[in-house]
């Protein structure tokens, strides 16, 4: 029974990311206008963009990521679907786990697909493409679980989404940091690439892990 | 199930609402929450839905076995719970399967509020009173002991509030329980009265409930 009430709220918001006025879309492209922008302002050095390449690809993951969080919780609050999840016969962390997961299939996991076609805006090569994509494939469920915790604080805040940035963005800075040493480990360098994509890893789970806890407690708290 | 609230007192930003609240609710039992604007109805139904907490006294609930109150209820209130990008059945067949113990189609619910036809069409092309009947059809798809509902006639047609009366009848008559807090009679026979709140107080300045951001 708790498998169905996760599935359907994994269903739901699958269904209400696809349809009009849904963020699945917002944040992919927010994420390409930054990475279609940064060439431009740097100018036409392809050396210098496929050395910080990888770093502006994490940039834009990481504030797309912000776009959309601050309706993760909020939505359902405004118009009384938090009450009914309340009401379920299953545990508040789980139905966070089942959001956050349906909000990362909508957002981390598109971007971390389309980063290599987004790769080649910034003059990356083959090797430093699929490093990324791996990385961002590995690193946006910590982002999108940190973001939870501020979408569950700021969640019955009207216009919060300042707050949740602030509250956030240093919490996602040593995601920024190894996905970023990751992915320049994977084109050259003294560390060998495994080491920091572990790390990388151990964050999202640690993450998966503080995050539902801790965005639960702030629903609950907040009620 | 039996309903047992002792003495509740609750305070919000403050500002005392109501206390020495008390009351007992048997299976087949209805209470009716009637008092002025502000007197605090919405915010007992909250209390029971354990969307707030009382400064004192207790809720109990006996004769459920294991389940918690918020587990033992359906909530329809003005915030209807319902996501406006999807269809009726979308919306229904979402709830059937969160809150579990499933008792009726979304298609048999809504024909039976007479609001088949809007089955497919998205919950926001609906009028205000068609979406209170889409929330109310909520009631129907899965079995919960105790209804509490927030003004459910509003926006309602006559018809409508006639369906609900039959509706509310029956599910006393299953042993549930109806808490609603309203300003109107529901149409319900020996249904339970109680007020909340005396005489309206003095006007005064409104606390500042908007922060500034």
């Amino acid at each position: 029974m708790v498998i169905r009430a996760l599935a359907a709220l994994v269903r739901r918001d699958l269904a209400l990311a696809a349809r009009v006025g849904g963020s699945g879309a917002l944040s992919l492209v927010f994420f390409l206008m930054i990475v279609a922008v940064v060439p431009f302002a740097l100018g036409p050095d392809l050396n210098l963009l496929s050395r910080i390449g990888p770093s502006i690809l994490w940039l834009a993951a990481v504030l797309a990521t912000l776009i959309g969080l601050d309706r993760l919780f909020q939505a359902d609050e405004e118009d009384g679907s938090l009450d009914l999840m309340t009401g379920a016969p299953v545990p508040l962390e789980l139905v966070v786990l089942a959001k956050v997961l349906a909000h990362w299939l909508t957002t981390g996991l598109p971007l971390a697909l389309a980063s290599p076609l987004f790769g080649l805006l910034v003059a990356l090569d083959g090797t430093a493409m699929g490093a990324t994509a791996l990385t961002l494939l590995i690193g946006t469920p910590a982002l999108t679980f940190v973001g939870a915790v501020g979408a569950a604080l700021t969640a019955s805040i009207r216009r919060g989404g300042l707050i949740l940035a602030v509250v956030v963005l240093p919490l996602m800075i040593p995601t920024l940091i190894f996905g970023v040493s990751a992915s320049q480990a994977a084109s050259g360098g003294t560390v060998p690439f495994a080491t920091p994509l572990i790390i990388l890893a151990a964050l999202s789970l640690i993450a998966a892990v503080i995050g539902t806890l801790a965005a639960a407690a702030a629903l609950r708290w907040s009620e | 199930m039996r309903l047992t609230a002792s003495d509740l007192a609750v305070r919000r930003s403050g500002r005392r609402i109501f206390s020495d609240l008390s009351f007992t609710l048997g299976p087949g039992e209805a209470l009716m929450v009637t008092g002025r604007n502000g007197a605090g109805k919405s915010t007992l139904l909250a209390l029971l839905a354990g969307r707030l907490k009382p400064d004192a006294g207790t809720i109990r609930v006996e004769d459920v076995g294991e389940a918690t109150l918020a587990e033992c209820l359906h909530v329809v209130g003005h915030r209807d719970g319902l996501k406006s990008p999807l269809t009726a059945r979308e919306n229904l067949a979402f709830a059937r399967d969160l809150l579990g113990a499933p008792t009726a189609e979304p298609r048999e619910a809504l024909e039976e509020l007479g609001l088949v036809h809007a089955l497919d069409l998205p919950v926001a092309y609906l009028s205000a009173g068609q979406r209170r009947r889409v929330a109310l059809a909520r009631l129907l798809v899965c079995r919960r002991p105790l209804w509490l509902l927030d003004e459910p006639t509003a926006a309602l047609d006559t018809a409508s509030q006639a369906v609900l009366a039959r509706l509310m009848a029956r599910h006393l008559g299953e042993g549930g329980l109806v808490v609603a807090a309203t300003h109107q009679s529901l149409g319900l026979e020996n249904a339970r009265e109680l007020t909340i709140g005396g005489a309206a107080p003095a006007p005064r300045a409104a606390p500042a409930t908007e922060v500034w951001w």
